[in-house]
């Protein structure tokens, strides 16, 4: 094993995701989380007696326990939504040092069934520590999460020109992408000026600047290169991975329009060997629309303060030269509070050319990023460079 | 009862590193932690610190002076004490001695807030106990 690289040590050879054109699941906590950890391992060719590794959003132990397995890697980093793309990280790097074999990562949340029924089951959650948001910013009337992406929008738009009709722009990609996904929450066509006619909720962000509140649930199995190229499925392998951590609460971000992709992003590019002209598809975290186009700028797709400008004319969407987001995104396809396993199921399935009429033509390198946490709370950025 | 005894918006949590900027904004005095080994200045109170790691710290009081770096202005927010406040500014302002601060900006119009305008701090007496720090046009 080389040094300081992941680049290849390990693949994904399994996905499984649960989610729906209503935005609502009929299974939820425990049970949907099983679910989609045995749905992954069929789509591998693997059992669950094969896994020796598990990943969650918090105490692995508990899914472990349910599912009568005693694995020997568990982890539970949880960052928020970006905390699937370290988990991808972290389980390659422990396959790499041979710590374990087979790993699940796994993840379910729904909130619309947990509000039609009742009693919630939240996933599990790790130890936060002192709750700075709380102590120095609620006391404002800062919101969870929009108050941080508008603060960023507003910045970016004075520094930079950055219009609503650009950010609106890439709520329509999205949808038209969403467009071609049967189990999308979202089809209707949708245009820029949709987009600006919705209520500000937060300014200058727009209801349809946001992205949605869906049910949803996932998993994927990650595997030696050795295993990986005699399983069920072509093997989609890591070539380039890195974390970034930045900042708790937005008082100590120092310069709202650039987040930690700018570290993330070429650590991760440098491992694989790959620059931004190779991405035939990019799974960026679009929890907002400010949010896409500041990883686009922060990630080297364009220089910083032209995201604004990159986006026009529709690069993002179906025929531009940057597929992203290719199952409609946050802002149109699911978000169930913490959207990054998508973002590598999405990717997976590109590379493995099964997407159907939203597939991208001679796919061979998918981009993931996450940005979060949240943009100004526990921000921390992942990039994860998956490749054929 | 008093109207001071119903606040219903969120009150920060009052502990040791903290409880010095909050005794001087009840005195209608804004103060900064500075660090007497590096000189460093930092928001929010904390006993380390985040520059050198030295615990050797001391409390400067702000000129109270800075610039609106950013703001959103909020519209929709159904929780206690905002759902009556709408639409109310929110700006993350950057004071004289260089730290910024998450605040609300008040004394205008919320469309006449600009990036780059400059403000001063003025004192919230929310409750008895407790006040808060807001920013308003610089006279």
């Amino acid at each position: 094993m080389s040094t300081g690289t992941l680049r290849g040590a390990a693949a994904i050879v399994g996905v499984a995701d649960a989610v729906s054109p209503t935005g609502e699941l009929d299974r939820r906590g425990r049970v949907l989380e099983a679910a989609m950890i045995a749905e992954a391992l069929a789509d591998a060719g693997l059992t669950l007696a094969d896994v020796d590794g598990i990943c969650c959003s918090g105490i692995a132990t508990g899914i472990a326990e349910y599912l009568g397995i005693h694995p020997r890697f568990i982890e539970g980093t949880f960052v928020g939504g970006s905390g699937f793309e370290v988990h991808v990280e972290h389980a390659a790097a422990a396959i790499a040092a041979g710590l374990c074999e087979v790993v699940v990562g796994v993840y379910a949340s729904t909130p619309r069934l947990d509000r039609r029924i009742g009693g919630g089951v939240p996933g599990a959650s790790g130890p936060m520590g002192p709750d700075m948001m709380a102590a120095w910013e609620a006391p404002y009337g800062a919101r969870v999460p929009m108050t941080s992406y508008a603060l960023a929008a507003s910045r970016h738009m004075a520094q930079y020109g950055t219009t609503s009709e650009q950010l609106a722009q890439i709520a329509v990609d999205a949808r038209r992408w969403a467009a071609m996904n049967p189990r999308a929450r979202y089809r209707d066509p949708l245009t820029v000026d949709d987009v600006l006619a919705s209520p500000v909720i937060a300014s200058p962000l727009h209801q349809l600047d946001c992205c949605l509140v869906t049910d949803g649930g996932g998993a994927y199995v990650l595997t030696t290169a050795e295993r990986a190229r005699d399983l069920a499925r072509p093997p989609v392998y890591v070539l380039g991975a890195a974390t970034a951590s930045d900042h708790w609460i937005i008082s100590q971000m120092p310069d709202l329009t650039t987040t930690s992709g700018t570290v993330s992003g070429p650590a991760a590019f440098a491992m694989a060997g790959v620059g931004t002209d190779d991405v035939d598809v990019l799974m960026g975290y679009d929890s907002f629309t400010i949010t896409a186009l500041l990883h686009l700028e922060d990630l080297g797709f364009c220089a910083k303060g032209e995201g604004g400008a990159f986006v026009q004319g529709g690069r993002l969407a179906r025929d531009g030269a940057l597929p992203t987001n290719t199952d409609g995104g946050g802002l149109s396809s699911n978000h169930p509070g913490m959207r990054g396993i998508f973002l590598v199921i999405e990717g997976v399935r590109q590379l493995r050319g099964e997407c159907g009429p939203r597939q991208v033509q001679q796919c061979e390198v998918a981009l993931c990023h996450g940005t979060g946490g949240m943009l100004g709370l526990r921000h921390s950025g992942v990039t994860m460079i998956l490749g054929k | 009862m008093s109207e001071k005894t119903k606040y219903a918006k969120p009150l920060p949590r009052i502990d040791e590193e903290s409880r010095g900027f909050w005794e001087a904004c009840r005195r209608h005095e804004l103060y900064v932690q500075r660090c007497r080994d590096c000189g460093a200045v930092r928001y929010y109170p904390r006993a380390l610190c985040p520059s050198c790691l030295s615990d050797r710290t001391e409390w400067r009081r702000a000129s109270g002076k800075g610039t609106v770096y950013t703001f959103t202005v909020t519209y929709q927010n159904q929780s206690a004490g905002f759902r009556d406040a709408l639409p109310y500014v929110m700006a993350y302002v950057e004071l004289e001695e260089g730290v910024r601060m998450l605040t609300n900006i008040i004394g205008c119009a919320p469309e006449d807030v600009r990036i780059g305008m400059l403000v001063e701090v003025t004192f919230d007496d929310v409750t008895a106990e407790l006040t808060l720090p807001k920013f308003k046009p610089a006279s």
